[in-house]
C-alpha cells in the first residue's frame, strides 16, 4: 500500500471537516445550555416579586466583568465561525457533487427530513443570531447604555415583532438540532453501538425540544406581564 | 397472467459529451413476470426492428449480485423495492397503464458514458487507493487458523457484502461515496488480516475519495435505505472513528 501519503490536516478531508462540523456542533449545543440557564433567571420576578431583574442583572454583569468568562467566549465566537465556515463549504461541495439532478424527485419515506434542510435552518439560525448580537451584546458590550440588561430584554421581549421573530428563530433552532445533535455524534464516529445509538437519539430529540422551548417560553411570558 | 401496456421516460444520451434529454416510449404486452431489466430488453428488440438506437444499460449476473444494473426508476436507486437490484425487480410491482420514469445514477463522479450507463470506476480507484492488504493470503487457510470472534466475523461479513453498486452515490443528496468507502473500510478495519495496514487505509482511501469529487455525508440515511445489501450507517461511525485514529497517531 502507498505509505507515502502524508496524514492530510483535519480540514484537508471530507471526514476531517465533518469530524471539526460535529465538534463544533456539539460545543455550541453545551453552550445553548449555559446560555439557557443564565436566561431563566429572567423569570425570577415571576417567583420572587423583590426581585425586579436583580438576579439577571447580577448574572449579566458577571458575564461581562469576569475575565474567567472571556475564554469560553472566544472559544464560542471561533466555534460559530469555523461552523458556519465549514457549513459553506461542505454545502457547496455537496452542491457540485451533483450538478445535474433527477427528473423524477422520490422519497423513501423512511429518512431523515430536517438533515435535508440544515444549510436552510442554520442561515435563519445566523440571521436571528446576528440580529440577536445587536440588540443585546453590541449594544451593552460595545455601545455601551445606561439601561440595565434587564431593562433592555423587558423592552425587547415587550414588541411583539420581536416576540414573534424570537419564537420563530427557536423553532428553526429545533429543526437543525433535531437531526444535528444525533448527527455530530455520527460524524464522530460515536454511534456504532446500537443500545448507545438509541440513547444518542432519543437525548437528541429531546434536547431539540426542550432547549429551543426553554428559550422561546421566556419572551412570551415576558411579553404577556408586559401587556398585562 | 397479467400483462400491462406502459409509458417509459427514459433519459438518452449519444456519449460523455453529449446533450441528453429524456424520451418516451409506449411498450405493450409487458408480462408481470419479467424483471425491470427483461422489461427493457423487449424494448430494445423493439427498437432494433423499428431500426433504432436501443437503450444502452449495465447488467451482468442478473442475480443481484454483481451490482452492475444501476439506474434510478421513479426516483428510486434500482427502483421502489427495499434490498432488490435492477434485475431482482419485478414488474409485477408495476399496473396496466403506469408511467415509468427511467435515469442514470447522478454524479459529477459517475459521468454518463450512455444512456442508463454511467462510468463507475471512481470506485475502482478507490479500492486500488486501500481497498485490500498487502501480504499474499495463499489458498484458501484452513478454518478457525485465526480465531476471529463471531460478532467481529459477522460485522466484518455484513461490510463485505456491498457489491459497489453505487446506489448510495445515486441516492444520497450530495452524491456522497462514504456508505461505499466506508464499507471497504470496514470489512477490512474489523479483522485481523487489516490490522497492519488500517490506519493507512483510512487516510488513502479517504483521499482518494475525496479527489474524485464525491459529496460530503450529511448523515440523512438515503443510503442505508437504497443499498440493496443494507449496508448499516455504522460503518460510516466506525470509518470516521479510524480517521480520527490515523490523525491522532
Ligand atoms: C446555536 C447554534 C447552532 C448549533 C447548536 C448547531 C449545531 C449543529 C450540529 C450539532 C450539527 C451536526 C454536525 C454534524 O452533522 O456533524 C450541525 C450541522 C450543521 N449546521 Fe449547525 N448549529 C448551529 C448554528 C448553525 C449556523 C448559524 C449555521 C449556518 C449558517 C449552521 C449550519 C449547519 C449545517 C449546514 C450543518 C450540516 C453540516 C453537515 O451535514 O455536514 N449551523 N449544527
Ligand atoms: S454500500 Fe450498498 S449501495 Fe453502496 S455500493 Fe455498496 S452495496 Fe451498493
Ligand atoms: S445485474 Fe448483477 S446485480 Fe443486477
Amino acid at each position: 500500500m502507498d505509505t507515502t501519503k502524508q496524514v492530510p490536516g483535519l480540514l484537508a478531508a471530507s471526514i476531517g471537516r465533518k469530524i471539526v462540523m460535529g465538534i463544533t456542533g456539539l460545543f455550541l449545543c453545551t453552550f445553548l445550555i449555559a446560555h439557557l440557564s443564565g436566561n431563566l433567571l429572567l423569570l425570577k420576578p415571576l417567583f420572587d416579586p423583590n426581585d425586579g431583574g436583580k438576579a439577571f442583572n447580577e448574572y449579566a454583569e458577571f458575564m461581562s466583568k469576569s475575565p474567567l468568562v472571556r475564554i469560553p467566549e472566544i472559544l464560542m465566537f471561533i466555534g460559530f465561525i469555523v461552523h458556519i465556515g465549514l457549513a459553506a463549504k461542505l454545502t457547496s461541495q455537496n452542491r457540485n457533487a451533483r450538478p445535474q439532478g433527477y427528473v423524477f424527485q422520490a422519497n423513501d419515506g423512511k429518512t431523515s427530513i430536517f438533515s435535508k434542510y440544515m444549510g436552510v435552518t442554520g442561515s435563519i439560525v445566523l440571521i436571528f443570531l446576528l440580529i440577536h448580537l445587536y440588540s443585546f451584546f453590541i449594544k451593552h458590550r460595545i455601545i455601551g447604555t445606561e439601561e440595565t440588561m434587564y431593562d433592555t430584554v423587558k423592552i425587547a421581549f415587550s414588541n411583539p415583532i420581536y416576540v414573534i421573530f424570537y419564537v420563530v428563530a427557536q423553532i428553526l433552532l429545533a429543526l437543525h438540532l433535531n437531526h444535528g445533535f444525533q448527527s455530530g455524534f455520527q460524524s464522530l464516529g460515536l454511534k456504532k453501538n446500537p443500545k448507545w445509538n438509541a440513547l444518542i437519539n432519543k437525548t437528541g430529540l429531546w434536547f431539540s425540544i426542550l432547549i429551543p422551548l426553554g428559550f422561546a417560553i421566556i419572551p412570551i411570558i415576558m411579553y404577556i406581564q408586559s401587556i398585562a | 397472467m397479467r400483462t400491462m401496456k406502459l409509458t417509459l421516460h427514459i433519459w438518452r444520451q449519444e456519449n460523455r459529451n453529449a446533450q441528453g434529454r429524456m424520451e418516451t416510449y409506449l411498450l405493450d404486452g409487458v408480462n408481470e413476470h419479467m424483471s425491470f431489466l427483461e422489461m427493457l430488453d423487449v424494448l430494445n428488440e423493439k427498437l432494433i426492428k423499428e431500426g433504432k438506437d436501443p437503450v444502452a444499460f449495465d447488467h451482468d449476473c442478473r442475480e443481484g449480485i454483481c451490482g452492475s444494473c444501476g439506474m434510478v426508476i421513479n426516483g428510486r436507486a434500482h427502483g421502489p423495492w427495499y434490498r432488490t437490484t435492477t434485475c431482482q425487480l419485478h414488474m409485477r410491482e408495476f399496473k396496466d397503464g403506469d408511467e415509468i420514469y427511467i435515469e442514470p445514477f447522478r454524479a459529477a463522479a459517475f459521468p454518463v458514458i450512455k444512456d442508463l450507463v454511467v462510468d463507475r470506476s471512481a470506485f475502482d480507484r478507490i479500492i486500488q487507493a486501500g481497498g485490500y492488504i498487502s501480504v499474499n493470503t495463499g489458498g484458501v487457510p484452513d478454518a478457525n487458523t485465526i480465531r476471529i470472534g463471531k460478532e467481529t466475523a459477522e460485522q466484518a461479513f455484513a461490510a463485505a457484502t456491498c457489491i459497489g453498486c453505487g446506489a448510495c452515490v445515486a441516492t444520497c443528496k450530495n452524491a456522497s461515496a462514504m456508505l461505499f468507502v466506508s464499507a471497504k473500510i470496514a470489512h477490512l478495519g474489523l479483522l485481523p488480516q487489516g490490522q497492519p495496514e488500517r490506519m493507512q487505509r483510512v487516510l488513502n482511501m479517504i483521499a482518494q475519495m475525496d479527489k474524485e469529487g464525491f459529496g460530503n455525508c450529511t448523515n440523512t440515511g438515503a443510503c442505508e435505505v437504497e443499498c440493496p445489501k443494507g449496508i448499516s450507517l455504522v460503518n460510516i461511525a466506525r470509518m470516521n472513528s479510524d480517521f480520527l485514529m490515523a490523525q491522532l497517531k
